[in-house]
């Protein structure tokens, strides 16, 4: 960082199901960082409940970020600006930490910031990889996004292709409610594909034969709730059935990933992808990713679990970033539920 | 009333018919069917009918609503999958996609029942048991509004050849 007029950044994170608060010091180093979830609160619904999660929001953003901020070893005064997600996610959600992070910087007398969720989440790989430069190409994969991104050497993130229907975490959560298996979903297929046999089922792998670089996920849960009703429907189905059944699923999902991103850095000739968001934690994805990597040549960057999940170190290093290149944003600062990156992506905004 | 299509393309052009069906009212269409049968691939095909780029809507599970801008009318895309309340379904500002000629398409209606206008279509999704590819429709209508555009749907199915039974 040039400017040292940022040098500790609270971010502030709401988007969806988890409330979090990080501070970062000169927009590469995590001071603090906490992740207040929800998963337990929406565990008996099978999914994100909107009104819940924005009710335990309100609860928690002002204890979360008073952590954050105890953590860092902090006094609130000398903190240089504020970023918090704007979206896309759930407006109830966000609007909750976008209030809080108003508020407080308005208190403050310090600049706000709005950062777009998945430019946050771009950001967590070279957050943990300080050593990782654009340009790169950057998937990124959870429970309401499955996108590919070139990110250039000026930070400018161009999509290169995204879904056309499901994410491929929505994919996930639904294949666990359609083989009844828990919430949240990811985490649950893998588990019972672990004991399962991969190639039990040849299950699409959607979009590979089209051209571009679009992904689709409806097929292939369509697929799955054939496959299950053609073996006589869930009821009738053994525990190893529903094994095979999940890690079938698991592979023909995250092949499409594997080949999906070769392809664009084929395309973009560029020779490092990132692989950020909530499906990230995935090890299927990861072990399939490493490999081909090593076999044809790319390098893989995963960031570490705790960076993969929606947290606020990565929104408070974007907005970092955003605000060393000048941006602002006033307290008419609002949430939107779907935006493409471009509008507001890293310093275009 | 019902029909069956067979494939992906005979679905997208009776969801085209019914967006020729529509006119200057509107129409709150509520979509019910299991997970995979083929709701989001409907309303794309609506979508593509109303002028508005199919590969540009996606599946709203994760954000509840999407609005997209078509040719002279607006289209609303909601998904009740998450929804426990009807609360919630306000807090995403449904009440304001109800304006008039809108068409609001609402997948998983069956959650949420009364949180729906009572002049709409719903319109069932099944898969046929015997052809994974096949899809069976059924359709009813519940006022004035609603039965108009269903009629005029039989008839814009009619001219593309999809056959028809009453109930």
């Amino acid at each position: 960082m040039d400017d040292p007029r940022f040098h500790y950044v609270l971010g502030i994170e709401s988007s969806c199901d988890e409330m979090a608060a990080a501070v970062i010091r000169d927009g590469r180093e995590i001071v603090a960082s906490v992740v207040h979830s929800q998963v337990e609160v929406h565990r008996p619904y099978g999914g994100v409940v909107p009104e819940l999660a924005s009710r335990d929001h309100v609860r928690a953003v002002a204890r979360v970020s008073e952590q954050a901020l105890a953590d860092s070893g902090l006094e609130a005064s000398q903190l240089d600006g504020i970023a918090v997600t704007a979206g896309p996610g759930l407006v109830g959600s966000l609007l909750v930490g976008l209030s809080f992070g108003k508020a407080v910087a308005f208190q403050l007398g310090i600049p706000v910031v709005g950062v777009h969720h998945l430019v946050g989440h771009l950001m967590s790989a070279e957050l943990s990889r300080p050593d990782l430069a654009p340009p790169y190409v950057g998937l990124v994969v959870s429970g309401g996004h499955t996108a590919l991104y070139r990110i250039g050497r000026d930070g400018s993130t161009d999509v290169l292709g995204e879904t056309r229907d499901d994410a491929v975490g929505e994919a996930f959560d639904k294949v666990a409610v359609l083989l009844g298996l828990g919430f949240p979903g990811g985490p649950a297929v893998s588990r019972a594909a672990e004991s399962g046999d991969a190639t039990a089922v040849d299950f699409p792998r959607p979009m590979l034969k089209r051209p571009g670089l679009d992904f689709s996920y409806s097929g292939l849960k369509t697929a799955v709730a054939i496959e299950v009703e053609r073996r006589g429907g869930l009821a009738a189905l053994s525990g190893s059935q529903v094994a095979d059944v999940a890690a079938s699923f698991e592979a023909a999902a995250t092949d499409v990933l594997v080949l999906r991103a070769r392809k664009a850095l084929r395309q973009e000739k560029l020779a490092a992808v990132a692989v950020v968001g909530g499906v990230a934690a995935n090890r299927r994805l990861r072990e399939e990713m490493a490999r081909v990597g090593q076999r044809d040549g790319f390098e893989v960057v995963f960031p570490p679990l705790d960076l993969c999940t929606d947290n606020a170190a990565m929104i408070a290093a974007a907005g970092a970033r955003l605000l060393e290149r000048g941006q602002r944003d006033g307290l008419d600062l609002n949430a939107f539920s779907r935006a493409p990156i471009s509008s507001v992506a890293s310093g275009a905004g | 009333m019902r029909f069956r299509c067979s494939g992906i393309d005979a679905t997208t052009r009776a969801a085209r018919a019914l967006a020729d069906a529509i006119g200057p009212e509107g129409l709150v269409l509520g979509l019910v069917g299991p997970l995979g049968a083929g709701k989001t691939a409907f309303v794309k095909g609506l979508a593509a009918g109303l002028g508005v780029d199919p590969a540009s809507v996606s599946s709203p599970t994760f954000v509840i609503a999407n609005e997209y801008a078509g040719a002279g009318r607006k289209l609303a895309h909601v998904d009740l999958y998450r929804l426990e309340t009807r609360d919630e379904l306000d807090d995403v500002g449904f009440v304001d996609m109800l304006e008039p000629g809108a068409v609001v398409a609402v997948e998983w209606a069956d959650r949420l029942p009364d949180a729906l206008p009572a002049d709409r279509l719903t319109l069932r999704i099944e898969r046929a048991k015997d052809d994974p590819d096949s899809r069976s429709f059924t359709a009813s209508a519940t006022r004035r509004g609603s039965l108009a555009v269903l009629e005029a749907w039989v008839k814009t199915l009619h001219e593309i050849e999809i056959q028809t039974e009453m109930d």
